[in-house]
């Protein structure tokens, strides 16, 4: 078993220290928010976690095409890793998020279109997990995998189309968001240093988990190669 | 094939697609499962429906279209299991997969096949909910919106459920899968119907037909691309 590479090792610090870093940013440095006190302190790791789960399955899909055109496990691996990834940071970023709009919209979940569309993506890679589960043969769970993520990663989108029809009343801090959305603040300076910070941190600890799960697709993988050399 | 005349590629694909539909409705006509299956069940949700949420006419008249679609997809997937099933278990679908025919061909002729025994049982259903919650549902729009909404959820249905049979786990599967991935199908579907149903303005009406029909083609060219990976063996 090959050991664990040194630039991983030194990931994992890194990771380690920028996440304290960015606690303490969200937390205690950043200034607090003037209508919606502390709660507004979740957007830091709201936003970072979306983002990270979003690269997870944008990950995945572009890996699903590249399977299909090639047939080579290694795409299969990093979609699946890529997957996993983005299921639990997209589920942080609804927690965080449901926690967020407790006070604000004083409820803890409303059938907002984004709100919604993260749901459905949630659901359909948990089901895209379910599908894998289903099938032992490897090649056929790699063909089958990529396919339900790309169709999964289109519907998406289409989802979000169909329900977008009814207002939303979910934030837009960044770009220019609906009239009627509840919560919407400005960053400022001190805000702004603490987010991107967050940003940051989330995506360097995202890509070291992702390697981290690559890592352990390919020994499962080895493993799994070496188990039919010995049966037959 | 006894000919030895070669086909033209085109029409080899209209006869190889013709072929596939025609197998699925007179094996269908012979055992009748499916379609009663489906029309059993559908007629089972509405009675559900009707002592679960205690109707009355108001309210009615908001979730009629809901409980029509929610009917249809439920019992859509009874149909598409058995559709895929039966290829699957005595082997036809790999007597259908070496057959020397495109194999678009086999996926659109299973999608018609699927269609057929849908708009049958949505054909029945539709007076018996007439009947049933007073309601006229014979409505153009309305129609025109099932049509719609039918083609975009066998399109994806088919594809899934020729996936989820290959799977241990296959009749539970998918619905588990293909629900998340149809859902703006039956979302902007229901939308439309509710409209159609309250007799509200077609400018509040376009909006939801012209998603459905992008859908529709989305879906269509998706699974058009994807299909022969599906039964790639």
């Amino acid at each position: 078993m090959k050991p664990t590479p040194i630039v991983l090792k030194v990931l994992n610090w890194i990771s380690l220290v920028l996440l304290a870093i960015a606690t303490y940013l969200t937390i205690y440095w950043a200034p607090q928010e003037v209508t919606m006190g502390n709660v507004q302190r979740v957007f830091y790791f709201h936003v970072a976690t979306g983002w990270v789960g979003m690269i997870g399955f944008l990950l995945a899909v572009f890996s699903g095409i590249m399977y299909l055109r090639t047939s080579d496990m290694k795409w299969d691996i990093i979609g699946l890793a890529g997957i996993e990834i983005g299921l639990v940071f997209s589920l942080v970023n609804i927690v965080t998020g449901a926690i967020w709009a407790r006070p604000i919209w004083n409820t803890w979940w409303t059938w907002d279109p984004r709100l919604v569309t993260a749901a459905i993506m949630e659901l359909v890679y948990i089901a895209y997990i379910m599908l894998r589960q289903g099938i032992e043969e490897p090649e056929r769970r790699a063909r089958f995998g990529a396919i339900y993520a790309i169709v999964g990663f289109v519907s998406v989108p289409l989802s979000f189309l169909s329900i977008r029809i009814w207002r939303t009343i979910h934030p837009v801090v960044i770009g220019s968001g609906d009239a009627a959305a509840e919560g919407t603040f400005d960053m400022t300076a001190g805000m702004q240093t603490a987010f991107f910070f967050s940003l940051a941190t989330f995506t360097v600890f995202g890509i070291t988990l992702l390697w981290h799960r690559i890592r352990l697709g390919r020994l499962q993988d080895t493993i799994e190669k070496a188990k039919m050399e010995v049966m037959s | 094939m006894a000919k030895k005349r070669k086909p033209s590629s085109q029409t080899s694909f209209w006869r190889a697609l013709s072929a596939v539909v025609w197998k699925d409705i007179s094996a269908e006509w012979r055992s009748r499962e499916m379609f009663s299956a489906m029309l059993i069940f559908s007629l089972l949700v509405a009675f559900i429906f009707n002592f679960s949420l205690d109707l009355n006419p108001k309210t009615q008249r908001e979730i009629t279209a809901g409980m029509l679609w929610v009917t249809f997809a439920f019992a859509g997937t009874l149909g598409l299991n058995r559709s895929m099933a039966i290829e699957k278990d005595r082997g036809c679908l790999d007597g259908l997969l070496l057959a020397p025919v495109d194999r678009s061909a086999i996926y659109f002729g299973k999608v018609i096949g699927n269609l057929v025994f849908m708009f049958s049982v949505e054909a029945i259903v539709l007076p018996l909910f007439s009947i049933f919650y007073n309601v006229n549902l014979f409505n153009p729009g309305l129609l025109l919106v099932i049509l719609l909404g039918s083609v975009g959820y066998v399109v994806v249905g088919t594809l899934i459920a020729t996936m989820t049979v290959q799977t241990r786990t296959r009749d539970v599967l998918l619905p588990i899968l293909l629900f998340p991935v149809v859902l703006p199908v039956i979302a902007s579907a229901v939308r439309a119907s509710t409209f159609f149903l309250q007799g509200q303005a077609m400018d509040l009406i376009w909006p939801n037909i012209n998603l459905l029909i992008a859908f529709d083609v989305i879906y269509i060219a998706l699974a058009y691309m994807v299909f022969d990976y599906v039964v790639e063996e």
